[in-house]
């Protein structure tokens, strides 16, 4: 019986970013006329969503884990744009020498595919390794010199910001003969009527959603990474290597960054070195609005990328109801504080209930 | 300090009658009644849960009463908030001290209440102040500049005593002020308390050292359950009944002693010293004995247990553990051998707090839960309800988060943390600090039946009764050193202050 009690107030605070998204699109039956509210209710709208959610979703995936083990890392955006600008630079490398897709497709249709999955995993490879390789250099400088994670990201968004100009020479990377392969993983303009079919990059991101939540929750790792957030005298107590962790979690999100860069590029299909600034306060919104604690220790996999998915809705919807730019950023900076602000709301309404049933 | 030509001498100071709490179901506090008169020193006993620190709420207007009345001199006092209580001229110290590490202790004294004319702080005054409640509770060498960071707790303390003068009090409540003073802070925490008397200032102290309670308070009053149980004054009261109107309950052995088998060495130091302290530790534990470490705070006990786990570095010296010698190690090296420390600090090191039961039970071996790599849930909460129900812990179940229950339920916690990775080698350190009577009586039952087993327990404390009830050999530890580690019965109380202060006779004068 109290077990129970107990379980359905964990169960309460896990499907709260699911009830925000819920209320969210609730108002937005509510306000939006008939016409606006038939469009924005459709699978081709929910299909834009999904695309756009991708990259600030698979950031958050790596975001969690650096939230919940009590860390932060500023330097998503640039990382993101890093490794778009490197993508974009490496097709122009291997133009020429990476065949074509289409002539492939047109030879036979399974050595089509092996071609096509070859390709994008290739360069997701790549993309991955030199997120994961900041990232190692930010968590190898945070764990050796027991410096603050604000401080030692805030210099690599900085430093790798300044290397993708670099690499990109300051202006976009577009190469002359497009890679249909990774332009693919983001494409939405195939089937632009229709829900399904969705395009690859978002079922990469399902995927990537589940595998993570799992890992974050019932790996040995996973349990780690909520230890060292909790209590990181603890954890060391406990025998956990907390600096190795420690490491493997910001390699790990930097390589999230890196594959959010990936989808980056292919959303754009080129690489532009001033891309995604100001991205990594949109995946640490997304993060916190799916109910981490940026004291670490609380946080779920699930709930960010729903976290990410309302923000991407609230954007479509309030471009569709025709409200200035202004009013999205003032709606989002409102939903970042109420999602934070139901920690301290709850209890105050639960004793309010308590009161009125003792009276009765 | 407070004038008492105004109150009556008849009046008690404070006056409790028949106050009740509810909190939903739970009754915390069911008619307690209490009369405390100016300068007496009260002492309010009872368990973790009895009800004390509701009872501490009310008066301190964090709670307000269902029913009953409160009245300070004759006159009804209802406080609103904690701010409001303080100016009727209830203080109160709490257990976790309230200090801004970073300021001095002149501004620590006078935070909140700030001489000011317009706005406009008056140096000189408030430096005068704070002279002022240094001098009155006899700490005059107290420099006012120095950051409360660099104080030892002791210390800290006494400036937390300093700032609740400044207001004046007319009762001062205590709650658990030695939980982490050693014997000497102890004492001269007891001097300060009695010369506030004399100046006639009750205080209401609330400790779980019956002993203490005896020495300084001259009336008690045992609550359980929400109820006052006994009062009386102390001199008529021993500690037996004091206990039993506690627990309500005989406890006829809280010390219990099956018969050991000692066995083979499994923990050998020799001449262990860390970077700082300590300096030079010597020390065989053999399976199935309990050996004690008594010293004063800053001995260097905590420091010895930490360089022999792995936490700290080590400066000199071998660690020898079942007979391999492995002087520098880690944590995780050390838990792989069998070797398990608990901290003193169940707070700040010892639990994870937001983490649930399960999780802090079972971190350490977290593969006997797992299955195929994952976790499983079922495993580790089945794993847990054993502990749980062997440790006798008192919660929800094994998902409720740590930090939501009381002290004594978080030590046994962190204790089982050390069974379920099944340890043969437990450091534990002070593991019955801040906790209640009853949850005492079953960590040293727990421990002689771990020692039963053939388990070795390395047990710090810095509360000797504990330390002669439950050990076979005791060391005591003093800047640094340990001494020789003699046998329970070679040892006399007198003898083990004595060498803890540094001030041993030479064995062979005293034999």
């Amino acid at each position: 019986m109290n077990f129970l009690r107990l379980g359905s107030r964990d169960f309460l605070k896990a499907v709260r970013p699911f009830v925000g998204l819920f209320v969210v699109l609730t108002l937005f039956a509510i306000v939006m006329d008939g016409e606006i509210s038939s469009k924005f209710f459709s699978g081709r709208t929910f299909k834009t969503i999904l695309a756009q959610t991708v990259i600030v979703a698979i950031g958050a995936m790596g975001m969690t884990l650096v939230i919940v083990s009590g860390g932060i890392d500023l330097s998503a955006g640039s990382v993101v744009a890093l490794c778009s600008v490197v993508t974009a630079k490496l097709i122009v490398l291997g133009h020429g020498f990476v065949p074509s897709l289409n002539s492939a497709i047109s030879a036979e249709w399974t050595s089509g595919l092996v071609m096509y999955l070859l390709q994008v995993i290739c360069f997701i490879v790549f993309a991955v390794l030199t997120g994961g390789l900041v990232g190692m250099a930010s968590g190898g400088i945070i764990t050796a010199f027991r410096m603050m994670p604000f401080i030692v990201t805030l210099g690599m968004m900085g430093i790798a910001r300044g290397i993708t100009k670099w690499v990109a020479k300051n202006v976009s990377v577009t190469p002359e003969e497009p890679l249909e392969s990774i332009n693919r993983l983001m494409d939405i303009s195939q089937s632009p009527k229709t829900f399904f079919p969705l395009p690859d990059g978002v079922w990469l991101t399902l995927g990537l959603a589940v595998v993570m939540a799992v890992v974050l929750r019932s790996t040995v790792f996973g349990r780690y990474v909520f230890a060292i957030g909790s209590n990181e005298d603890t954890a060391r107590l406990c025998g956990i290597r907390v600096n190795l962790n420690k490491v493997v979690i910001y390699t790990l999100a930097g390589a999230f960054f890196g594959l959010a860069g990936l989808m980056q590029f292919s959303r754009l299909t080129q690489g532009d070195p001033s891309v995604a600034i100001g991205l990594e306060l949109k995946i640490i919104a997304a993060v916190v609005i799916g109910g981490a604690s940026l004291s670490g220790g609380v946080g779920s996999i699930p709930g960010s990328v729903i976290g990410a998915f309302m923000m991407a809705c609230l954007d479509s919807g309030s471009i569709m109801i025709g409200w200035p730019n202004y009013v999205q950023e003032i709606i989002i900076g409102v939903v970042i504080i109420l999602a934070v602000g139901m920690d301290k709301v709850e209890p105050f309404i639960q004793r309010l209930f308590k009161r009125q049933s003792s009276s009765n | 300090m407070p004038e008492d030509s105004s109150s009556n001498p008849a009046l008690p100071r404070l006056q409790i009658k028949g106050v009740s709490k509810r909190f939903g179901p739970t009754v915390a506090l069911d008619g307690v009644s209490l009369e405390v008169a100016a300068g007496e020193i009260h002492a309010l006993i009872g368990e973790n849960g009895a009800g004390k620190s509701t009872l501490m709420k009310v008066l301190s207007g964090a709670h307000r009463p269902d029913a009953g009345s409160l009245t300070l001199d004759g006159q009804p006092f209802e406080p609103s908030d904690p701010l409001h209580a303080r100016n009727c001229g209830v203080a109160m110290i709490y257990q976790e001290l309230n200090l801004a590490p970073d300021l001095s202790v002149e501004e620590n004294i006078l935070l909140g209440r700030e001489p000011a004319t317009l706005g406009w702080i008056s140096h000189g005054e408030r430096r005068r102040l704070a002279k002022r409640a240094l001098e009155e509770i006899g700490q005059p060498q107290m420099t006012l500049d120095t950051p409360i960071r660099a104080l030892t707790i002791a210390q800290q303390q006494l400036v937390e005593i300093a700032r609740a003068l400044v207001g004046e009090p007319r009762v001062l409540i205590m709650d658990e002020p030695t939980s982490s003073l050693t014997q000497v802070d102890t004492e001269n925490l007891f001097g300060v308390i009695e010369r506030m008397s004399q100046r006639g200032v009750s205080v209401i102290y609330i400790s779980h050292f019956l002993e203490e309670c005896q020495r300084v308070a001259s009336r008690y009053t045992v609550l359980r359950d929400g109820r006052s149980v006994g009062t009386g004054a102390m001199a008529e009261a021993s500690l037996e009944q004091i206990i039993q109107l506690m627990v309500g309950r005989e406890i006829d052995e809280i010390y219990p002693r099956t018969s050991r088998a000692v066995g083979e060495p499994v923990l050998e130091l020799s001449g262990v010293a860390g970077l700082a302290k300590p300096s030079c530790v010597n020390l065989t534990l053999r399976a199935g004995e309990i050996v004690g470490v008594f010293g004063l705070v800053g001995a260097g006990r905590t420091e010895t247990l930490r360089a022999v786990f792995g936490l700290d570095r080590l400066a000199k010296g071998s660690v020898t553990v079942f007979s391999r010698e492995e002087t520098h190690s880690t944590p995780a090296k050390r838990l792989a051998n069998g070797v398990g420390l608990l901290s003193e600090n169940r707070k700040e090191e010892g639990l994870l707090l937001n983490r649930s039961i399960a999780d802090n039970l079972t971190l350490t071996r977290l593969g006997a839960v797992s299955r195929l790599g994952l976790v499983s849930d079922s495993a580790q909460a089945a794993a847990s309800g054993k502990w749980m129900a062997k440790l006798d812990v008192k919660a929800l179940g094994a998902a409720q988060p740590v930090g939501e229950l009381s002290g004594g339920n978080q030590q046994k916690i962190a204790l089982g943390r050390l069974l379920h990775h099944d340890a043969r080698i437990l450091l534990l350190d002070e593991p019955t600090r801040g906790i209640d009577v009853g949850s005492k009586a079953q960590i040293y039952r727990l421990m002689n039946e771990l020692a039963g087993q053939g388990k070795a327990v390395f047990f710090v404390s810095s509360y000797l009764p504990e330390l002669l009830g439950v050990c076979d050999r005791i060391g005591v530890m003093c800047r640094g050193e340990l001494s020789k580690v003699r046998s329970v019965d070679d040892w006399s109380e007198q003898e083990i202050i004595r060498t803890a202060v540094g001030q041993a006779e030479p064995r062979e004068a005293a034999a």
